[in-house]
């Protein structure tokens, strides 16, 4: 049993938050996993992405191969479009449709929404707009991992009890809004 | 055993504390930083040791060297090009030797996803003759820091590991020991560590007579390993670090893997590299950085009747960071199926100045000043403010190392250039610019210094600065700069038009003014009221 999920994003967005989540859900359901993430520079608001790997055996590189990964996992649209390259033939994107423009040349977002959805699996939920729904427009990266979840070889009570860890010390109504974040981003997965 | 999460750095970072750390000395920089961050988190919850942000690398070397000297365990950690700041106590403390247990951890960047250059630290064991460790996950990481130590003691020399970024910015569990009590103080053999030459001459010719021992040690380190396929003699593998990681996903499907041996420690593991060539006709080396390990095996003239490929022959390419992909290839192995790219063009995201970041304000008017002088005036430093290079602003001309900006005005001013202008943050400043400020005020040299006080280390996370505020004004002043041309400026948009005009002031002085634009960090501020 092996998941190889590439993260993306950008700078400031909470992809790092997402993989500690993943992280602390695989070691509390026993998995491997190695987890390379970017720092410095390019956290200045530039694009982002984690190499989240998982698995019961022997995790070699800490890079996912090209060809080997299972999911991408985006709070970005333009982001998600980067890695398609990574994806098994027969893997799944989930994206949120928010685009994030701090960049003078965007491309056209229907044009980068029509391409995700060219992959043979695809999610793009409206990330923002749930965000907002669970109580703070800062949740849409636990919108993402909702929405991702049951896709996951994790259990979602290992998911849960980590964003309880994780959220606890910011207050009840931090963590009572990522709690639902979650929970409305992986009924909106389910039902697309 | 506990199994823990941790960033490789940070599995170094522990590893240190449980074979019974006594002190931590670093500077940022990326991607070491979080190996002290780590430690000061530690020592603050645990008050076992100091963890100390100290001015540059050579400070930090010379603190942990004086531990060291005390008896006690000491570790000082840095990003790669921080070992050339530190590379006087470094070489020399090969000499000396080390007391108690010491290790140095430079974290090398293939690639530069944050850094001026690609240089490896193994050329540093090579060059100081010292043992080296280079990891390959973070569970080596850890127990590696951990053996350090003791070899350090053992050896009676300082012990180098060497990152590089894939594996410091890696996070994965590993599984922790019982930690073994810090040392006691101990005096150690004062001679030796007085570097006359007729005591450095004895010292140099006793680290010449350990490195026999040392090549036996690699040969014979659990961290090196040998595995030869006997029914296939036409091919092996050497690879290094974690390029042997890259190596064994390719092959990992495989029933009958290629010979290979692994090195995670240097001197070079003689007998194994013997064996391993012996055994097949041809070898690839994979290394990340340079051809370290395959220039050692060819020397001038190869290997006879054996085929050596890697970073020299193009079989892997000579610059940026090892991938899987890239080792999968050079294997000789099918890129496996996946989708194609979009085909759309997508937009690079590069990084960028936050939004209401004060150097954004003090660009704006360093151009309006500078509006109608052609050429390349101004020299600046390694921060945040590099980004100043990019669009919109396009302000900065050079960005060579730590410091480098103070000096290089002073020169181009010293020929006759004008305006010279010299760009450097605070933290920089404390690093390296208040030295080449010292000669320059001596001198009066027509020229301008900015210092961008945002009182934080910013691009590296915002670790503590040694000169900000009051403290940055009475130092400048102390060594020497004419206290009428010291300004201070406020980088706001509201203050554009008066901050122009106090640039324009100073630039136009012919003699040596200093401008401290003086705001907060955005990220700090932020930090500080979530």
């Amino acid at each position: 049993m092996k998941q190889d999920i590439i993260l993306a994003g950008v700078g400031g967005q909470g992809i790092l938050s997402i993989a500690y989540v993943i992280d602390n859900a695989a070691l509390a359901d026993g998995l491997a996993f190695k987890q390379a993430e970017v720092h410095g520079m390019a956290q200045r608001g530039g694009a982002v992405q984690s190499h989240m790997r998982l698995s019961d055996g022997t995790i070699w590189s800490d890079l996912i191969p090209k060809g080997e990964a299972d999911m991408i996992l985006s709070v970005e649209p333009l982001e998600a479009l980067r890695y398609l390259d990574h994806l098994k033939p027969d893997g799944i994107v989930i994206s949120s449709a928010a685009p994030y423009k701090n960049i003078p040349d965007y491309p056209d977002l229907d044009k980068v929404l029509e391409a995700i959805r060219k992959a043979p699996r695809s999610v793009v939920i409206d990330s923002e707009k749930l965000a907002k729904a669970a109580g703070t427009v800062k949740a849409q990266n636990i919108v993402l991992l909702g929405a991702a979840s049951s896709f996951l070889i994790l259990k979602e009570r290992s998911l849960l009890g980590t964003i309880d860890t994780l959220f606890r010390g910011r207050g009840p109504a931090v963590l009572e809004a990522n709690l639902k974040a979650f929970d409305l981003g992986k009924k909106v997965a389910l039902g697309s | 055993m506990p199994r823990q999460i941790l960033l490789g750095d940070e599995a170094v970072a522990l590893g240190a504390v449980h074979a019974g750390l006594s002190a931590a000395y670093s500077y940022p920089g990326t991607p070491a930083s979080e190996i002290l961050e780590f430690l000061v988190r530690l020592a603050a919850e645990t008050k076992a040791f100091p963890a100390v942000w100290s001015v540059n690398e050579k400070v930090a070397y010379e603190e942990a060297l004086g531990a060291s000297f005390a008896g006690k365990r000491a570790l000082v950690s840095f990003k790669h090009v921080g070992l050339n700041v530190a590379a006087d106590p470094f070489m020399n403390s090969a000499i000396t030797g080390a007391n108690g247990g010491f290790l140095v951890v430079s974290a090398d960047d293939p690639g530069m996803h944050s850094s001026q250059n690609e240089q490896d630290s193994r050329y540093y064991v090579h060059f100081a003759q010292i043992f080296g460790y280079e990891p390959s996950d973070h569970q080596e990481a850890y127990d590696m820091a951990r053996e350090a130590f003791d070899l350090s003691e053992r050896l009676g020399l300082p012990v180098l590991m060497r990152l590089v970024t894939r594996l410091s910015h890696s996070r994965s569990a590993v599984e922790t020991r019982d930690p073994r009590p810090q040392n006691e103080l101990k005096k150690g053999a004062g001679k030796d560590w007085i570097l006359l030459p007729v005591n450095a001459r004895r010292r140099f010719g006793q680290l010449l007579d350990r490195q026999a021992e040392m090549i036996r040690l690699s040969d014979e380190s659990r961290f090196n390993v040998l595995d030869l396929n006997d029914k296939d003699r036409s091919f092996g593998v050497i690879a290094s670090g974690i390029a042997y990681n890259y190596f064994r996903e390719a092959v990992a499907a495989e029933a009958a893997p290629p010979s290979f041996l692994k090195i995670s420690t240097y001197p070079l593991p003689e007998g194994l590299i013997r064996k391993l060539v012996g055994h097949v006709d041809t070898v690839l080396v994979l290394e990340d950085g340079y051809p370290f390990v395959e220039r050692q095996i060819k020397g001038l003239f190869g290997v006879p009747g054996k085929t050596v490929l890697g970073k020299t022959t193009g079989a892997v390419p000579a610059s940026g960071e090892l991938t899987p992909d890239i080792v999968r290839r050079a294997l000789g192995r099918e890129p496996l199926p996946s989708l194609p790219a979009s085909g759309l063009p997508l937009a690079g995201r590069p990084p960028q100045l936050c939004v209401g970041c004060p150097h954004a304000d003090t660009f704006k008017a360093l151009n309006k000043a500078l509006e109608g002088i052609a050429g390349s005036n101004v020299f600046s430093d390694i921060g945040c403010y590099t980004l100043g290079a990019l669009p919109p602003y396009n302000a900065i001309h050079t960005c060579v190392c730590m410091g480098a900006s103070v000096g290089m005005a002073r020169g181009a001013s010293d020929v006759g250039l004008h305006p010279a202008v010299s760009v450097i943050g605070d933290s920089t400043f404390a690093h390296s610019g208040i030295t080449p400020l010292l000669g320059a005020a001596e001198a009066n040299t027509d020229m301008t210094v900015i210092i961008l006080d945002n009182a934080t280390t910013a691009m590296t996370g915002g670790q503590p600065t040694h000169g900000s505020g009051e403290r940055l004004l009475r130092l400048i002043e102390a060594l020497g700069v004419a206290k009428e041309h010291i300004r201070t400026i406020e980088p706001l948009p509201k203050n554009h038009d008066k901050n122009v005009q106090v640039l324009k002031e100073e630039i136009g002085h012919h003699g040596l003014s200093v401008v401290v634009a003086v705001r907060e960090c955005v990220q700090e501020q932020r930090k500080k009221r979530s």
